[in-house]
């Protein structure tokens, strides 16, 4: 009895948590999102109106439809869903290796490889994309080293496009996907691979029977870290992309701060978050499946 | 072959003309050959198998027995090519294993922690060896299945592992080990992790198995019961050495030195001078019993010093002690150890050394012996092991 009370009073903090810092603000951008610009403080018509009738509820998917009527927007979350699924793919190709690498590396070596992963976040994520900047740009560190070497003659466009924004985001994301990989990597019983070996499976038959299938639940953690943010990712694409970088985190930006359409910008907020239950329902298959 | 009911109910032959276990030891023709294996984790370092060499018949039930360390299962790990030789060669029905890696040696291992994939289903886990051989799935189904019966798991089939008791998964895993097979299989301490009674169980389970399949079984362990209860053969490790190589009773009785008495079973240790000799008999003064002990062994100058073991169970005890005479000896019960079935009795001798004697509980009722009775200790000659230093 006290230990079922004691059980759910734990629970208490997260949910209280979770409710006053993801629920309440999603429930205030959904109601956002359901009224009609205005101009104002704030700028948006109230969802409650005392007219000659008594309250009256003003909801209005109007903002909704726009999304659909505009291409731009639907531009926008089909090229962030590629973006962040192109750089999720390639964190998983690079950060497999590594976490894989660490967990075979010495013991007296892991701790130290784990700090270099994490070693990144001790400089403040803006600064570290202004630095990609430094290292992309016309004049910048990599273009000079290579005229100086005289490999190219002319200055590479590295920045401002596509393949910067697919740089920066793999490279801010990378110790996500590194991180729950190596954790689910660890847990691997090395008896297992020798079974598989007993049994008659190469060593890459094994990493195909036994590795890869064990370490799913990593990869869907992993996957899920990097996806996400990924998704909404507003600074990277400002900063490294260009005119042909499109991603929704900038649609919603401009709608909040340039046009200072709140309505719009919180349907955009929603349906972004709507879009985003799919991989996360992907991946939480996955994950119940290392328990069942 | 597929193992069919039929071609499993001959207890003494399978279709391949697999010998019984105990017709090959009695005319041992090598079919696992150690020659002089030496393995080092350490160049220049320690040997964790020093110089062993073994054969093993075909259809044995071979035991490698020895204390944690003294480097049975790095011997099994060199047998399943899970660790290469430094020095030496091991032969498998004739052919040498050099360089021949795990996935191709037909050889089979049921690990100690049984390592079943988590992620597979029992039966997933025992067609694993035969799926990545290529065989269709018609053909495994059968294996399996008939495997999975050997076993008793038959109805489990579609459970995963973490579904199972220990005893369940153990025999998976064994199933696991059996189905390719092999020529040889190597059980790691098949038996630790599970609890007394289902160990007891099991051991004669895995007898009946390996008689009924009559493929090779190489077993590692520390527990002597377990070795001696099952195997036809053990081999006594220390320190990377093979110090005694034998039958259970020859094991057990004839020890070779006192690591190996000591190790099987329970013994009292007497170090004492021979006296006299008498035809077959040797009078040995042993000061800290304060007698002499008459046992049988060959003559040896008068003066050399000797140990002698006496098992616990070959003492009789009688109350109240007779005339002292031939292998008496008299003492006080220290205490009492009820097991049950038997009672150990620590004995306290009037020189103050204490020796163990175990009696079994043939009465239900009223209990032969209490602590503090003052008791005689008789044994025959023959019930000595004599051990020169």
């Amino acid at each position: 009895m006290s230990d079922a009370f004691r059980r759910r009073a734990v629970l208490v903090l997260p949910f209280a948590w979770l409710a006053l810092f993801f629920l309440v603000p999603f429930l205030i951008v959904l109601k956002i999102s359901l009224a009609e610009t205005a101009i104002g403080v704030p700028p948006y018509t109230p969802l409650l109106d005392r007219g000659d009738g008594g309250w009256s509820l003003h909801t209005t998917l109007a903002n909704y439809q726009f999304l659909f009527s505009d291409s731009l927007y639907l531009r926008a979350y089909l090229n962030a869903i590629k973006f962040a699924g192109v750089s999720t793919l390639v964190c998983l190709l690079l950060g497999y290796p590594m976490a894989y690498g660490i967990v075979r590396a010495p013991r007296a070596w892991r701790g130290l490889l784990l700090l270099l992963v994490i070693l990144p976040f001790w400089t403040s994520f803006l600064i570290r994309v202004y630095a990609w900047i430094g290292l992309l740009k016309g004049n910048g560190v990599i273009n000079n080293l290579l005229l100086a070497t005289g490999l190219i003659h002319e200055p590479l466009a590295l920045l401002n496009n596509a393949f910067a924004v697919y740089l920066g985001i793999v490279y801010s994301y990378l110790p996500f996907m590194v991180l729950p990989l190596y954790a689910q990597l660890e847990k691997l019983d090395p008896a297992l691979l020798e079974a598989a070996a007993d049994l008659g499976c190469r060593p890459w038959q094994a990493f195909g029977r036994v590795t890869l299938p064990l370490s799913l639940p990593g990869i869907a953690a992993g996957a899920l870290l990097v996806f996400i943010p990924a998704v909404g990712e507003f600074v990277i694409p400002d900063l490294l992309g260009g005119p042909d970088t499109l991603m929704i985190g900038k649609v919603l930006w401009d709608e909040f701060f340039t046009n200072r359409d709140w309505p719009v910008a919180s349907a955009v907020a929603v349906a972004m978050l709507v879009l985003l239950l799919v991989p996360m329902g992907f991946a939480r298959r996955l994950l119940r499946d290392e328990t069942a | 072959m597929i193992l069919a009911p039929t071609a499993l109910s001959s207890p003494e032959t399978d279709a391949r003309g697999t010998v019984s276990p105990r017709a090959a030891a009695s005319a041992i023709q090598p079919y696992v050959r150690l020659e002089h294996v030496v393995k080092r984790y350490a160049p220049g370092g320690p040997a964790a198998v020093d110089d062993v060499s073994l054969d093993i018949a075909r259809g044995e039930f071979f035991a490698l027995l020895g204390p944690s360390g003294c480097g049975k299962t790095t011997l099994l790990r060199l047998v399943a090519g899970f660790e290469r030789p430094d020095e030496g060669r091991i032969l498998l029905d004739g052919a040498d294993m050099a360089g021949v890696p795990p996935y191709t040696r037909p050889v089979n291992m049921m690990f100690q922690s049984y390592a079943l994939f988590p992620h597979m289903t029992v039966a997933q886990n025992v067609a694993f060896g035969l799926r990545q051989d290529g065989l269709r799935r018609r053909e495994i189904a059968p294996r399996v299945a008939a495997m999975l019966d050997l076993v008793k798991l038959g109805r489990l089939a579609g459970r995963k592992p973490h579904q199972l008791s220990g005893g369940e998964r153990q025999r998976v895993a064994l199933a696991r080990a059996l189905v390719k097979e092999p020529k040889l299989v190597l059980l790691d301490e098949p038996l630790a992790a599970l609890d007394r009674k289902l160990r007891e169980e099991t051991r004669f389970e895995l007898v009946r198995i390996q008689r009924r399949i009559g493929i090779t079984f190489l077993l590692v362990t520390h527990d002597q019961e377990e070795a001696m209860s099952m195997a036809s053969r053990i081999a006594v490790m220390s320190q990377g050495k093979i110090v005694q190589l034998g039958t259970p009773p020859e094991i057990y009785e004839t020890p070779a030195n006192r690591f190996v008495a000591d190790f099987i079973g329970t013994v009292n240790f007497f170090t004492g001078h021979v006296a006299g000799t008498d035809g077959p008999l040797l009078h040995v003064f042993c000061p800290d019993a304060g007698a002499v002990f008459t046992v049988e062994h060959e003559p040896l100058a008068a003066g050399a010093d000797v140990a002698i073991a006496l098992r616990p169970e070959k003492i009789a005890l009688e109350a109240p002690p007779a005339e002292a005479g031939r292998n008496r000896l008299v003492g006080r019960i220290a205490a009492i150890a009820y097991r049950g079935e038997a009672s150990s009795y620590e004995i306290e001798l009037a020189t103050g050394r204490t020796l163990r004697a175990t009696l079994p509980n043939t009465r239900r009722r009223a209990p032969p012996f209490a602590v503090g009775q003052s008791v005689g200790l008789t044994f025959e000659p023959g019930a000595c092991v004599v051990f020169r230093p």
